[in-house]
């Protein structure tokens, strides 16, 4: 069978670019056609910025990696016309299984919040995530958007100056010369942008070796999350079966920091541990192995000037709580409608500092959450060994137990708090929905609230008076106009109003509140416009 | 806000401890350690409140009384 991470999808194509005696500027070099690299371009080309992507392949992911895709990021993807296309390939679970040594301990649903568009996470081979993105790039050119990838462009050289970045580029056809006015570096874990300029890795460093299988199976195995710590089969380690589209199941096995990595990617070392966990008589075959090593770390600064890190380029978490795919997406999310706005010459280049503090945050929080899992489930000390076996042995008799289970907390998005970009809560409102905070969804009469805010400044009325337009220095914002009556389930007061009779929120392209008042009062929310656009 | 009690609390401290101590007596020392840590937890749920928690992890390493506030 022919796989489509065999397939070149963006093979290498000669760019007349490669002909110019001096080298050609572009608005926006993206490096690495990844989830976050073509998250970015498509970001950029959908507001009209010339990007172009360079990648050392010409193929999408091999194998499944990223896997689990969170409800935000799904979001963001829908902003980026490509949202339904990956839900509707990929699967939904709720119920899952926790395993301690030899049983099962309990099990659980998940029970997601009602009222949003999309599912709380979808599983999905990280090949057909960057698969629909390419899709979505070919169809953004059809339109005449200004968006190109060259497959088999390694960039092996980069300068950095105040106005512009120069890139070396080795083709196969030879080495050529770029400039860019901008560069979005998403390049990977083991990123060769951020080695060329010298920036590496903080913060805390532990080290993991996970054994990653997909595995076609024929047996009628049920949707759900199987976890077991300290199973026979992989003794005083983790191990975790997923679903995947297309009778494609996804096992991670942890094996630990110390261990001979191509003997372990040996199918014959493989299939008898597989067999264990599956049972014997389980038919399956082996798709894809690899051993996969992460790090839980970030750089110091993500903004290079005008060198920007985004993704695992700039962070790299542990698996637990899927959190590098769906972390990058935001990071892209949160930088390119800035980036715009300072292209344009509509904000500030300061406004960039502000990707720095929100988006470190955002990691900040994802290395934290990530840590605290991979202490639960690889415990450093006698003592954190015997309270996890503990909390692991209650969890099999009581409820109280379940919640302390930690194997991994599934990635919500980042509220901003004290971000600079924040105006201080007016409104006496429920505190999801406070300044910094991603927009939750909401079911409305015809559809759903986030479709509806769309990628550009919004002001949102509930029940409360406000012109239609406002523009402030350049900046143009919306009003879209609701009343509690449009939600019947009540969605939209409990997450919007709260107590509070009315509110004006202000809404950032990337669906994040700027500010909330309980009414419209002109002089404040240009002022709030002009924080949010780092104007002060 | 509740506070976390330090001074005598238990109907029949002796008998108590002694229920304690029964608990432990057929364990060896894995199983007793396993004991106590569940015991920690069960107890840890019952009280719930987060700022007693705190104080009671304060007071557990001897901390002095006006740093448990």
């Amino acid at each position: 069978m022919n796989k489509i991470f065999e397939t070149p999808m963006y093979a290498y194509r000669h760019s007349p670019d490669q002909d110019e005696a001096a080298p050609v500027r572009r608005k926006v070099v993206v490096v690495g056609a990844g989830p976050v690299g073509l998250g970015a371009a498509i970001d950029l080309a959908q507001q009209g910025v010339e990007v172009v992507v360079l990648d050392d392949n010409d193929k999408v992911s091999f194998g499944s990696r990223a896997i689990c895709f969170a409800k935000r990021p799904l979001e963001i993807l829908d902003r980026l016309g490509c949202g339904q296309a990956m839900v509707d390939k990929g699967v939904v679970w709720n119920q899952g299984r926790v395993f301690f040594d030899d049983r099962q301990v309990y099990e659980f649903n998940l029970l997601p919040e009602k009222g949003h568009q999309r599912p709380a996470f979808i599983n999905l081979q990280q090949y057909y995530f960057e698969q629909f993105l390419v899709n979505r790039v070919r169809e953004l050119q059809q339109q005449g958007a200004p968006i190109e990838i060259r497959g088999r462009n390694k960039v092996s050289a980069v300068g950095t100056h105040d106005t512009h970045v120069t890139i070396e580029i080795d083709t196969p056809e030879g080495s050529y010369n770029l400039e860019a006015d901008w560069l979005i570096a998403c390049d990977g874990a083991n990123s060769s942008l951020r080695a060329m300029l010298g920036k590496d890795f903080v913060g805390r460093v532990f080290e993991d070796n996970f054994l990653i299988a997909d595995v076609v199976m024929e047996a009628d195995f049920p949707t759900e999350r199987w976890f077991w710590f300290d199973p026979p089969f992989n003794r005083d380690q983790s191990a975790l079966l997923h679903k995947q589209p297309d009778g494609v199941w996804r096992i991670d096995l942890q094996l630990g920091w110390d261990i001979d990595k191509e003997r372990e990617k040996k199918p014959e070392n493989v299939i008898p541990r597989l067999k264990q966990m599956l049972g014997e008589d389980v038919e399956f075959e082996l798709e894809w192995v690899s051993i996969y090593t992460f790090q839980c770390r970030r750089m110091e600064q993500f903004r290079h000037g005008r060198v920007i890190f985004a993704g695992d380029a700039a962070h790299q978490v542990s698996p637990f709580g899927a959190r590098g795919a769906n972390s990058g997406l935001q990071d892209t999310d949160n930088l390119c409608w800035k980036l715009k706005l300072v292209i344009d010459g509509k904000a500030p280049e300061s406004l960039l500092d502000s990707y720095d503090a929100e988006r470190i945050h955002g990691a900040d929080e994802n290395i934290l959450n990530s840590t605290r899992s991979t202490d639960f489930i690889t415990p450093k000390s006698h003592m954190s060994r015997l309270l996890r076996d503990a909390v692991l042995d209650l969890s099999e008799r009581y409820e109280f137990a379940r919640p302390l289970v930690n194997s991994g907390r599934l990635s919500v998005p980042c509220t901003y708090d004290g971000s600079p970009l924040n105006s201080a809560d007016a409104l006496d409102g429920p505190s999801r929905t406070r300044p910094g905070s991603p927009c939750p969804d909401v079911p409305l009469q015809d559809g759903y609230l986030l479709p509806r805010l769309g990628g550009r400044f919004i002001l949102l009325t509930i029940d409360a008076d406000a012109p239609d337009m406002i523009e402030e220095d350049g900046i143009e914002v919306t009003r879209l106009a609701l009343s509690a009556r449009d939600d019947p389930t009540l969605a939209l007061k409990a997450r919007y109003l709260g107590d509070a009779p009315s509110a004006v929120y202000l809404i950032r392209p990337d669906q994040h509140v700027a500010a909330r008042r309980p009414s419209f009062d002109e002089s404040l929310f240009r002022a709030a416009i002009r924080r949010a656009t780092g104007k002060e | 806000m509740s506070d976390l009690i330090l001074t005598p609390n238990i109907d029949g401290a002796d008998d108590f401890y002694a229920d304690l101590l029964s608990a432990h007596e057929s364990l060896d020392k894995a199983a007793s350690d396993a004991f106590n840590a569940r015991l920690i937890l069960i107890l840890a749920n019952h009280i719930g409140n987060r700022a007693v928690l705190a104080q009671s992890l304060a007071a557990a390493a001897l901390q002095p009384e006006e740093e448990m506030k």
